[in-house]
């Protein structure tokens, strides 16, 4: 019906931006990270062609992550703000995504749109709420002082690890529960009737039924909030601003910007990308597993 | 004395266990989920409302109230205004500018994308196909550096501009596009067209008379979207700024929180939350105008569907 022509042409346009600015560029921070550094002005020198690489400099920066050494602090951090964040995320996420998948029937509309909103609001916008909540005299402290809880609320914006979790946990909780909400919509109710008419309590239902079947709902969503979370930099810098709580993020963002070694920092990008990769190819295996195991 | 106590007792432990039960609530829906799902639900949206509220601030604190001030820091002072303070002013417009091109250029591109490597079967369409799908999962910070790297060493005709601004927005918000279009590819198949052609239309007359107004739908939720992704980006915008006159939105509001921010950043914020919101409610009006003959009856199912599709990143 259309020429054979048609679709590849159709595709040309789009490929050929992804080619040019996407993966062009990445071979930039390969090309960076693996290049020389010149002599004089210390500033790096590319190399372009894989046989120049140079990875002396490389390795150096990988060992950086040695326990003990100069990253390995940061990279220590960084896992557990994540762990933390997410696995909260989780617990919060996973009732809410449950409970308006199944229960919610007249609300389900005006629920969906209050967890659709955040995604309309911008990031930092809902982080300099979080500032303007977390300031001494916010509504945060004046609260805690009024009801006693503590007479002396903490400072909660420099270098507070429990304000950057808090303000992760709600920077990156939406982006977890759609992605549930839409695995546990997919979960055949049937089989859940079965359970219960075959005798399993609630509870039994729960946790050897639903709990199982949205295993992969559950990974994939982690994986959808993890990978940004660890590259984040600007929610340690906007909510504490202090070397005590930067997160690999931080440190890329300091070799870069006023920071004296670029190649540096586009080493550690590349292992960044490097170790995500890594959890990205975990999930893709885990998420063929979990398709062969359960015959559709 | 004592039986009074005892009774007491009874009575708060009577009164615990009937809490108890109530949130369990064994024989209807678990109240435990409907509390936290309301929790979550106001308290996702509850300090944006108040960070909206700082913006009318009378005095210059973000976070003591001082009163009521309608117009003080969105065009009444005179200096610190958002209408008169000439970076808050850039900023919205540099935004707005970047939007507006990013989604003059991804959306085009990212349609014929999409319908390209849906429809492609031949050398080289399974690696342009997971190309593709890249740029969703790779960290912003990521795409950022490399960007800024490759702009610094190798593109090096383009600098550091609202040119590689667009650029870097165009690469990200691709293929969000391709993935919206072509999900709405797949839920309409090929019989329209295949109909079509039997009834003796060209290959271009079923593009632009079948194809196209099919894919309506999902073209204005590509547009929100990319409208969306763009105005909220910080990290993409950030490593390839040029400086002051490339400040967005987002900059703005992450230089103001680490010096001393005045309700004016609150208010430029909030502004762009009214824009989005004013452009959601348009969007969502025209959907259903679009989508009109496609519902079985109008009514919940069309919010639910629209809310899919934008959720659909």
């Amino acid at each position: 019906m259309y020429p054979k022509w048609l679709w590849p042409v159709f595709a040309i346009p789009g490929v050929f931006w992804l080619l040019m600015l996407f993966l062009v560029p990445f071979y930039a921070v390969i090309g960076v990270a693996f290049g020389g550094v010149d002599p004089i002005f210390q500033s790096p020198v590319p190399a372009w062609n894989p046989l120049q690489w140079n990875f002396d400099s490389a390795l150096n920066t990988l060992q950086g992550f040695l326990p003990g050494r100069e990253y390995w602090q940061v990279f220590l951090r960084t896992a557990e703000y994540v762990a933390i964040s997410l696995a909260s995320c989780l617990l919060i996420g996973y009732p809410v995504a449950y409970y308006i998948s199944r229960h919610a029937k007249k609300t389900k509309g005006i629920l969906l749109v209050l967890l659709i909103l955040p995604f309309w609001v911008s990031y930092l916008m809902r982080m300099l709420a979080w500032v303007n909540l977390f300031s001494p005299d916010g509504y945060i402290d004046k609260f805690l002082i009024w009801s006693g809880i503590a007479p002396h609320p903490p400072d909660w914006l420099n270098g507070n690890p429990v304000s950057v979790i808090l303000a992760l946990i709600y920077g990156y909780i939406p982006y977890l529960i759609l992605p549930l909400l839409a695995a546990l919509d997919r979960i055949d109710k049937s089989l859940l009737e079965a359970a219960r008419d075959l005798g399993a309590s609630p509870f039994r239902a729960f946790f050897h039924v639903t709990l199982p079947l949205s295993k992969t709902g559950i990974l994939g969503a982690s994986v959808i909030i993890a990978l940004p979370m660890f590259g984040d930099y600007y929610t340690p810098n906007i909510i504490s601003g202090s070397p005590r709580t930067s997160m690999l993020g931080n440190q890329i963002d300091i070799f870069f910007h006023g920071g004296p070694q670029p190649s540096v920092g586009a080493a550690l990008t590349l292992f960044l990308s490097v170790f995500l990769g890594i959890l990205m190819i975990y999930y893709m295996v885990t998420i063929a597993k979990a398709q062969k195991e359960i015959p559709s | 004395m004592t039986a009074i106590a005892v009774g007491s007792a009874s009575a708060q432990r009577s009164a615990l266990a009937r809490a108890r039960a109530w949130i369990a609530n064994p024989w209807g829906r678990a109240r435990f989920l409907v509390v936290v799902s309301w929790a979550y639900a106001i308290s996702s949206i509850l300090p944006v409302i108040i960070a909206i509220q700082f913006s009318f601030n009378s005095g210059r604190s973000v976070s003591a109230w001082q009163g009521f001030s309608l117009s003080k820091w969105y065009w009444g002072d005179p200096t610190n205004s958002v209408w008169h303070d000439s970076t808050l002013q850039n900023a919205l417009l540099q935004s707005m500018k970047l939007a507006g091109l990013d989604m003059a250029i991804a959306t085009p591109l990212g349609v014929l994308l999409a319908l390209g490597l849906a429809r492609w079967r031949g050398y080289g369409s399974g690696a342009s196909n997971f190309l593709m799908l890249f740029p969703l999962v790779t960290p912003e910070i990521v795409m950022g550096v490399s960007l800024y790297l490759v702009f610094l060493y190798l593109f090096t005709f383009i600098h550091p501009s609202t040119l590689a601004q667009v650029l870097g927005h165009v690469t990200f918000s691709l293929s969000y596009v391709v993935v919206i279009i072509r999900g709405r590819l797949f839920s309409i198949g090929r019989q329209y067209e295949e109909a079509a052609a039997d009834l003796g239309a060209t290959p271009s007359e079923t593009l632009r008379l079948v194809l196209l107004p099919l894919l309506m739908p999902a073209i204005f939720s590509s547009l929100m979207i990319v409208f969306a992704i763009s105005i909220d980006d910080f990290v993409i915008s950030q490593w390839l700024s040029c400086g002051g006159a490339c400040d967005t939105i987002p900059i703005r509001i992450y230089s103001a929180t680490r010096g001393a921010p005045l309700p004016s950043v609150n208010a430029l914020a909030a502004i762009m939350v009214y824009f989005t919101l004013a452009a959601l409610v348009s969007a969502y009006l025209l959907f259903r105008y679009l989508t009109r003959g496609e519902r079985p009856a109008a009514g919940a199912h069309g919010a639910t569907s629209m809310v899919g599709d934008m959720g659909a990143f």
